[in-house]
């Protein structure tokens, strides 16, 4: 049984599509990465997966139970990490663990708040108020926090979003040995990164819909190709070369001061400046090339 | 990881989630408690000092045979249930939904608005019951003499709070920026805590505003603990009787309120 299937969800906030006819079953003991520009359909998606949205038309599945009719007991066997911090801050580390493990009436409280504090690496701050705590402290609660109940989902929305590279790090770690651990995990991120380096299949979604799915070697196999060329210069000859590699159809896109030219080894002769960087193609590439947004 | 099979069975209202919902609310006020503490036994001495005793031994010695200070005493009782009741779940529920994200979190776990709402007013009526008492407290230091009656106070502010306190949230759930708060505390707040028969009778107010009090939850309150203080009488069942009515379906309007606010 998959943890998750949705078909064909759609959500409209009044004349905005959020979510528009999107289509995704993730089976258990993956870590699927929903990959997407800003407004592209993430966080609604999220939220319909809790109950804390209700889809305009469209099923969802969550680990067997029909939603919205059955959120509450799906939610209890799921953890959600949000995007923005919602820890009580006044309230020690410790009670923020053990309210969240009795409102998932967790039999064992204290052994799950344990447990909670050593996933967070928090055991020896344990009865701090939380405002006391550093960026990345928090955010390692937070997660903490989503699992305090064991859950058999992890839905974590963002979850890096706005972190400096060090604190990232240090969360992708954590996400990474609860993925080996075969926890299922759904993970939106607009970072391409983030997404290559956790997750064993990226959905791209655009406009409120998956517009393609693989593992991030497949992705990048079927969209970008094995090379990628950057070519730097001023404006005039970049447009030159565009021009060219377009006629000559490639698939060209900008790369902030440079233009990519995506799929470089089917280029003829002449067709990639001598000066131009090579490099493999990447997720970013098949991001871009797909969603049409600069990566970040 | 917990099995599908293992999965414990959830339904409405359930005890043990409201009282979870209620304990996030306690670890929160164990950090502030002393504030809110002094606030309400100061701010009883303080209108007992200056009615009680400054009109008191002024203009006023007694109303219907009642110490004046007494009057103003056990009338305060209202006044410390509303302003911690209606005022809190106002406040508190606007910045838990808007500003702390709070109910995300809460609601991202098995509880339902239902749920939450619920145990948001238990806990404020649970609060407004031991604050609502302060003031009777405080005028047995003026000369109110215990009653076993007394001890039915607790329940009638706590019956109230609910009200107020699904009031507050109501108007939480109602606005979109949280200065609109204050048309509802000049237009409505305050209006009911001036005809609440606190300090003065309302049989000496016209007619129309001694009619308009009988349908004000405050004056029900005034009268309820006036009564338990000095003797009960057979309408007090009925004043309490509605004020559970209006407890129940205010409530019903919380929760509906608040299901729109905060399920997309």
């Amino acid at each position: 049984m998959p943890a998750i299937e949705l078909h064909n969800l759609k959500k409209s906030f009044g004349p905005i599509n959020a979510v528009d006819g999107l289509d995704l079953v993730v089976e258990e003991g993956v870590c699927l990465g929903l990959l997407g520009p800003n407004g592209a359909g993430k966080s609604t998606t999220m939220k319909m997966l809790t109950g804390q949205a209700i889809p305009d038309a469209g099923e969802i599945r969550v680990l067997g139970y029909k939603l919205p009719r059955e959120a509450k007991q799906a939610r209890a066997e799921m953890g959600v990490v949000p995007q923005l911090d919602n820890l009580d801050i006044d309230v020690t580390v410790e009670e923020n663990l053990a309210v969240f493990a009795r409102l998932y009436r967790v039999d064992d409280v204290p052994a799950a708040v344990e447990r909670a504090l050593e996933i967070a690496r928090l055991t020896d701050r344990r009865k701090e108020a939380v405002d006391r705590l550093s960026g990345g402290m928090r955010r390692r609660l937070l997660l903490a926090r989503g699992l305090v109940h064991e859950p058999r989902l992890l839905l974590l929305d963002e979850p890096t979003v706005g972190l400096d590279p060090q604190i990232r790090t240090e969360l992708w770690t954590l996400i990474d040995g609860l993925r080996s651990r075969g926890t299922t995990i759904l993970m939106s991120t607009h970072y391409i990164e983030e997404a290559e380096r956790l997750a064993d299949e990226v959905a791209v979604v655009a406009d409120g819909r998956v517009i393609a799915r693989a593992t991030p070697k497949e992705l990048i196999a079927e969209h970008a190709g094995e090379k990628t060329a950057e070519v730097y210069g001023p404006p005039d000859r970049l447009h030159e070369v565009r021009s060219a590699a377009e006629d000559a159809g490639l698939r060209v896109r900008s790369a902030g001061p440079a233009i990519a030219i995506v799929g470089a080894e089917m280029a003829g002769p002449g067709l990639v400046p001598h000066d131009a960087i090579h490099r493999a193609g990447s997720l970013e590439d098949v991001f871009v090339m797909l969603t049409g947004e600069e990566a970040e | 990881m917990k099995s599908a099979e293992g999965a414990r069975t959830v339904r409405r209202l359930e005890p043990a989630v409201i009282l979870a919902v209620m304990g996030r609310e306690l670890a929160n006020f164990r950090t502030f408690w002393k504030s809110t503490a002094f606030t309400s036994t100061f701010e009883p001495i303080v209108y007992l000092l200056a009615f009680g005793l400054g009109l008191g031994s002024t203009l006023v010695a007694d109303v219907d045979g009642i110490d004046y200070v007494q009057f103003v005493g056990t009338g305060l009782v209202a006044t410390a249930v509303v302003f911690s009741s209606a005022l809190p779940a106002m406040f508190g529920t606007f910045v838990k939904e808007r500003f702390q994200r709070t109910y995300d979190a809460i609601l991202a776990a098995p509880v339902d608005v239902e749920e939450l709402v619920t145990a948001e007013m238990l806990w404020i009526g649970l609060r407004s019951a031991i604050f609502g008492c302060f003031p009777l407290i405080v005028t047995m230091f003026f000369g109110l003499e215990p009653e076993p009656t007394m001890l039915l106070v607790p329940i009638f502010a706590f019956v109230t709070a609910l009200a107020f306190s699904a009031f507050g949230i109501t108007m939480a759930a109602s606005v979109s920026k949280i200065d609109q708060f204050n048309y509802v505390t000049t237009l409505v707040i305050t209006p009911l805590f001036l005809v609440a028969g606190t300090f003065f009778p309302i049989d000496q107010l016209p007619q129309g505003f001694q009619i308009a009090a009988q349908f004000n939850p405050l004056y029900q309150l005034v009268q309820l603990v006036r009564d338990a203080c000095f003797g009960l009488e057979p309408v007090d069942a009925l004043r309490f009787l509605g004020l559970l009515i209006l407890a129940f379906v205010l409530w019903r309007i919380a929760i509906r309120r608040m299901t729109r606010r905060l399920i997309i």
